[in-house]
């Protein structure tokens, strides 16, 4: 062993923390693939299920077809968010985490970047096929896509603070989506209009400008939430 | 370098302890005893910076310390009841993650070394889930020789350790303490220390 009173410097940079905590889960993500089968079967499912119910009329799902992609996306995200934290508070990895010498939000935030790689983004990248069932072609499945690859890593980011806040409660799954849903909904509007713009023929850049601001918001505020909440949480 | 002054805590309206204090020099082990429910924990995980005492302060090395202070984080190692084990990593990976996320460097050699001195060589590539209750307590403390962090806080440390990793446990206690280092540690068990001074700390 080596010498105990050796002194680590006490402040360390932000970036191994995300770097440590992107390639862990990423690499536990990928160990238990299933998890992520379910949640992206979830979408198709629950995409597929609207044709279907509401017949072949090529206008209503056209009109239907973006909100329905939507919705879905913000459901399928939801499913796999009380499993960003509780897992690592139940086998007491969060309690070390928080006291990782890396500040907790960097920690968190490769946490939330590895939620979005392996949720995310599958789901913006299928979303293009699962529109041709409604009709949607050309500008509008770039539309859609664009707003899901912007819009997606603010579901993560939002839905981290709800998941990290309702950790160790009782019931937290259900709680989690009251709190959370409502906080999508400005981005469920401007992703389902980028796509309802380029359908009536408009430019979709403002909407996609709305979503690429959110993110960007997120990005900052998100972390530093959730770190506080996740502490209180270990409390 | 470890004081602690006047510490109070409660869980819910029940009030664990109040007026502890303690002082503890380079070299020394502390070992808390008390019933179920004293607070043993509770002021393990004070002194480790994740519980907010009801009153009093803890000072390490001079300067006081909160919860989730830097200065802490830096020189505290605590091993709690939970192991911090993912199911699907194997020991090996558990062991290097644990050590990378607190700042070591871990090298596969000393890794490996590591899990050799707590005899887990043999299970170093299977999956935590499988391992059993002693072994995954081994691959916990395991990463005490990785970290060579001067505060180790351990609650519990021999529960499910066989007579050998007690031993093992002794063993790395003591060099810890030979090497100027300080220890709290929660027990029922009595861990005899070879060398280095101790003291205990009745929780009513």
């Amino acid at each position: 062993m080596s010498e105990a009173a050796a002194q680590p410097p006490i402040e360390r940079g932000g970036w191994p923390g995300v770097a440590w905590a992107l390639r862990r889960d990423l690499r536990l993500a990928l160990r238990s693939k299933a998890e992520l089968g379910v949640q992206l079967l979830f979408y198709v499912v629950v995409v597929s299920l609207f044709p279907l119910g509401v017949g072949a009329d090529p206008t209503l799902l056209r009109a239907l077809g973006p909100g329905v992609l939507w919705v879905a996306a913000l459901l399928a995200s939801l499913l796999s968010l009380p499993r960003l934290f509780a897992a690592d508070f139940a086998d007491g990895t969060l309690e070390q985490i928080a006291l990782s010498p890396y500040p907790l939000p960097a920690l968190i935030s490769g946490k939330i970047l590895a939620h979005w790689l392996t949720t995310g983004v599958p789901l913006a990248a299928l979303s293009p096929l699962l529109a041709l069932q409604f009709g949607l072609d050309g500008s509008e499945l770039v539309a859609l896509a664009a707003g899901l690859a912007l819009g997606t890593p603010t579901l993560s980011l939002l839905g981290a603070i709800g998941a990290a806040l309702t950790l160790g409660l009782r019931a937290g799954g259900a709680l989690l989506a009251l709190l959370i849903l409502p906080l999508y909904v400005p981005i469920l509007i401007f992703g389902a209009g980028a796509v309802e713009a380029s359908r009536v023929g408009l430019a979709a850049g403002g909407e996609l400008s709305v979503l690429g601001a959110a993110l960007l918001v997120a990005a900052i505020g998100a972390p530093l939430a959730s770190a506080a909440a996740v502490r209180i949480a270990l409390d | 370098m470890l004081e602690a002054h006047d510490l109070a805590a409660r869980r819910g309206d029940a009030q664990l302890f109040s007026g502890v204090s303690l002082s503890l020099g380079p070299g020394t082990a502390l070992f808390v005893r008390g019933p179920n429910g004293s607070g043993k924990t509770t002021l393990l995980r004070i002194l480790a910076g994740t519980t907010q005492a009801a009153a009093g302060r803890v000072l390490w090395r001079g300067e006081q310390v909160g919860p989730f202070h830097p200065a802490l984080r830096a020189c505290a190692v605590f091993i709690g009841h939970a192991p911090a084990l993912k199911d699907e990593l194997t020991a090996e990976e558990n062991l290097a993650s644990l050590a990378t996320l607190h700042g070591a460097p871990a090298e596969r050699a000393a890794v490996l070394e590591a899990l050799n001195a707590w005899s887990l060589s043999r299970q170093r590539a299977l999956p935590a889930r499988v391992l059993s209750q002693g072994q995954r307590r081994r691959v916990a403390l395991a990463r005490l020789w990785l970290l060579s962090r001067p505060l180790w806080l351990l609650d519990e440390p021999a529960t499910a350790l066989d007579d050998a990793g007690q031993v093992t446990l002794r063993d790395a206690l003591a060099a810890h303490l030979a090497a100027r280092g300080i220890a709290v540690i929660a027990t029922h068990q009595d861990l005899p220390v070879a060398s280095g001074a101790h003291q205990s700390l009745l929780l009513a």
